[in-house]
């Protein structure tokens, strides 16, 4: 699904990502940790293909496509979707309304007719039920005035709606509370399939009670220092980053 | 990385490509036998288009009191916009498509010209009128024809020409043309008082709620003609009406001249909305050519409890120079102000309101909503006055700008006059913002196009103003919106 090598990343001439290897499989879910300022949302940014975020070296194929020679629209048609760490604000702009429209450009990419009005709003208010939101927010600008809970559900709201093949969840479990965390997780499982591939961007092992990764990896200073399977993650909780202050080498050589 | 830039640039190219193409579709232009003035401005000219339509002596005087006092007077240069200087003896002030014979009905009007008003989307005949919308239609200097006259004489309404108001209601026409906008009051106004053509009348009887959208459309053919149009509605005690006004031109590389006056009248407890959607043609990417737009919009909440509502969605013109105002003379009178405008390119525009508050608890609103791309200049200009005798009244101003790159500049020019007035109350706010890249890559990375994505944010930027026009002249703005904003994000 993604295969990343070697990248290198950086921002206004400031090296961010040194080297990133990540193949990530059909129906894998990884998550990666790691210390603020590793570089992981950097890494979400820059697959979601945010400009500023310039590659120096390495590439990015998904579904065996050059990433960097897709606009961020046709990324996300082609099945990306980046769940923002800080959902954005549209004032004015309706919710429904902005769904419906991010739903059939991706239908019309796939050569599907657009969702019928009547038969998306019976979608949107079953999903809704299912991540606890209240109808008013359809009715809502997009974001706006909600609260950091209900930003993020309206992230996963999108997620189930829209179907993309590979998900990358940037820190959606900051400011959760536990109930409003268990929600959105469950939300996040009911994606999950054979064919859904996820990628957890985290700073806390506890979203990991909820959703069970596949693989673990650990990023620091722009480099994946240590892989494993889930148990990592208990490690880490336990011993904290310090704990592997001393593997600054990434695994596996890039030059 | 190099490559993913060099393939944007080429799909950027393409699509402005495309644009310079697509973009003003209403930029045609008919073929049709004019009957014309020569060029230039003088007495003769102003008694000829008098004597073409065969006005009565009051008229004539009080155009040639108009022309006399103009020429007296300087283009005034207050507005924050750069203007080429025009040479008015170098623009034609009538031109008529010439009749075949005298019309009777709608069916002998030219076919040149209604195919002309259905390539614009304004069906003239009769079974293709557009349901629920009565329209007069104006190319050049006339109005060519007027829909659901007849059907609106069954309620007293009166909806017709100028011209014909003038032929059959001469007594409301000398009762009230000028006695909102009076012939001396500005440069514009006054050269329009002067050689002004034609236009729409109407007027809502005693108690009569109007059944239907009243609405104009105006077109300019003809190159290097000035466009000189007044409208006057009068509403009198508890009536109410719903006017919509429309307008296009061709492409031509030379700048054209509209300078029209609107008149708006309300008595006791009548409710007078205007809107507009404004289409000029614009120019071309390089500012050359488009629409000089001078109007002077004012009414007149003269009743008790009366109201006058003005909404605008201003994307063409090449400048744009107005500012549609209220005087709430009545008591509890109700003025409101809701302005979408779009530059783009080098496109100009300033805008706004005035309200002048004489009445006791009066009302009004303001909403302005600027919105500036390419290396276009948009200025909001408002004047909220609130007299003595004007007590406890209150105004809400709300202009904001939206910039869409970084050659493009919004002002705000509010003026604000409290004469000895303790117990009324002005409230402004005002704000500049420019389009987010977070905002925009957000609805990009969930599948919206970049066009998609502009539009989507304008479109909620201007939401509260939209709001407020008809549902199918909504649908047109939006479009429009579209339109006029492709290309303008760098």
């Amino acid at each position: 699904m993604l295969k990343i090598e070697c990248l290198n990343v950086e921002i206004d001439n400031k090296e961010i990502l040194k080297g990133i290897n990540l193949e990530v499989n059909k129906g894998e879910i990884h998550a990666i940790m790691g210390p603020n300022g590793s570089g992981k949302s950097t890494l979400t940014q820059t697959i979601a293909g945010r400009e500023e975020y310039s590659i120096r070296s390495g590439s990015i194929l998904y579904k065996g496509m050059d990433l960097s020679k897709m606009a961020p629209e046709i990324r996300a048609r082609e099945g990306i979707f980046a769940a923002f760490q800080y959902p954005i604000e549209i004032p004015g702009v309706n919710n429904t309304y902005f769904l419906r429209t991010a739903l059939n450009a991706v239908r019309k990419h796939k050569g599907l007719e657009d969702v019928e009005a009547f038969d998306f709003l019976k979608l949107v208010k079953k999903e809704m039920k299912e991540i606890g939101m209240s109808e008013d927010m359809l009715r809502r600008s997009v974001n706006e005035g909600f609260s950091g809970g209900e930003k993020k559900r309206n992230e996963i709201l999108q997620l189930s709606i829209l179907q993309p093949d590979l998900a990358i969840l940037d820190e959606t479990d900051s400011g959760l509370d536990i109930d409003a965390l268990k929600i959105v997780s469950e939300g996040v499982n009911r994606f999950h399939g054979p064919e859904k591939s996820i990628i957890l961007i985290t700073h806390y092992q506890r979203l990991l009670d909820y959703i069970k990764p596949d693989f673990v990896h650990v990023l620091s200073n722009g480099r994946i220092i240590k892989s494993g399977g889930s148990e990592l993650a208990l490690e880490l909780e336990e011993r904290g980053y310090d704990w592997l202050n001393g593997l600054s080498e990434a695994e596996g050589e890039c030059k | 990385m190099d490559r993913k830039i060099t393939d944007k640039k080429e799909e950027e190219r393409k699509l402005f490509k495309e644009l310079e193409n697509s973009e003003y579709k209403y930029g045609f232009k008919t073929e049709i036998d004019m009957d014309t003035v020569g060029k230039g401005l003088n007495e003769d000219i102003v008694r000829l288009i008098s004597e073409k339509k065969d006005e009565p002596d009051f008229l004539l005087e009080w155009r040639l009191r108009a022309f006399r006092h103009w020429k007296t007077m300087e283009m005034p240069d207050w507005a924050h916009l750069k203007i080429n200087p025009i040479d008015f003896q170098e623009i034609i002030y009538y031109a008529a498509p010439k009749k075949k014979k005298e019309l009777k009905s709608l069916d002998e009007v030219d076919e040149e010209i209604i195919d002309t008003f259905n390539r614009l989307g304004i069906p003239l005949e009769e079974q293709k009128k557009l349901s629920g919308v009565a329209v007069d239609a104006v190319f050049d200097s006339v109005s060519v024809a007027t829909t659901f006259s007849e059907k609106l004489k069954e309620l007293g309404v009166i909806f017709c020409s100028f011209s014909e108001a003038v032929k059959n209601h001469p007594e409301l026409i000398k009762k009230y043309l000028g006695s909102v906008v009076p012939y001396r009051d500005n440069f514009f106004a006054t050269l329009n008082s002067a050689v002004f053509s034609d236009g729409t009348f109407c007027y809502i009887p005693k108690g009569v709620i109007c059944p239907m959208d009243l609405s104009s459309y105006f077109r300019i053919n003809t190159a290097n003609i000035g466009q000189f149009e007044r409208t006057l509605i009068i509403a009198e005690e508890r009536s109410s009406v719903n006017y919509l006004e429309g307008c296009t031109a061709p492409m031509r590389d030379e700048n054209q001249l509209h300078a029209a006056v609107v008149e708006l009248i309300a008595l006791d407890d009548a409710k007078i909305k205007y809107s507009t959607v404004q289409n000029w043609y614009p120019g071309d990417k390089e500012g050359k050519g488009g629409i000089y737009n001078f109007v002077t919009k004012r009414g007149i909440c003269k009743g008790d409890n009366s109201k006058i509502s003005w909404t605008q969605v201003e994307t063409g013109s090449a400048i744009t120079w107005k500012y549609p105002s209220c005087i709430l003379k009545g008591d509890n009178s109700v003025g409101e102000f809701y302005s979408v405008a779009v530059t783009n390119n080098y496109q100009q525009a300033d805008t706004g309101t005035k309200m002048i508050h004489l009445g006791k608890n009066t009302k009004s609103t303001i909403i302005s909503k600027g919105i500036s791309g390419g290396h276009s200049n948009n200025s909001y200009r408002g004047l909220v006055r609130m007299t003595n005798s004007a007590t406890n009244s209150r105004n809400f101003s709300q202009c904001d700008s939206l910039l869409l790159g970084d050659k493009c500049g919004a002002h705000t020019f509010p003026y604000i006059e409290i004469h000895e007035n303790n117990s009324s109350k002005v409230e402004h706010e005002a704000t500049t913002s420019r389009i987010g890249e977070n905002q925009l890559f957000y609805l990009q990375q969930r599948g919206l196009s970049m066009e998609d994505a502009v539009s989507m944010i304008v479109n909620g930027f201007c939401k509260e103003v939209l709001n407020e026009l008809p549902m199918e002249f909504a649908v047109e703005a939006q479009k429009l919106l579209d339109i006029s904003l492709e290309g303008s994000v760098g």
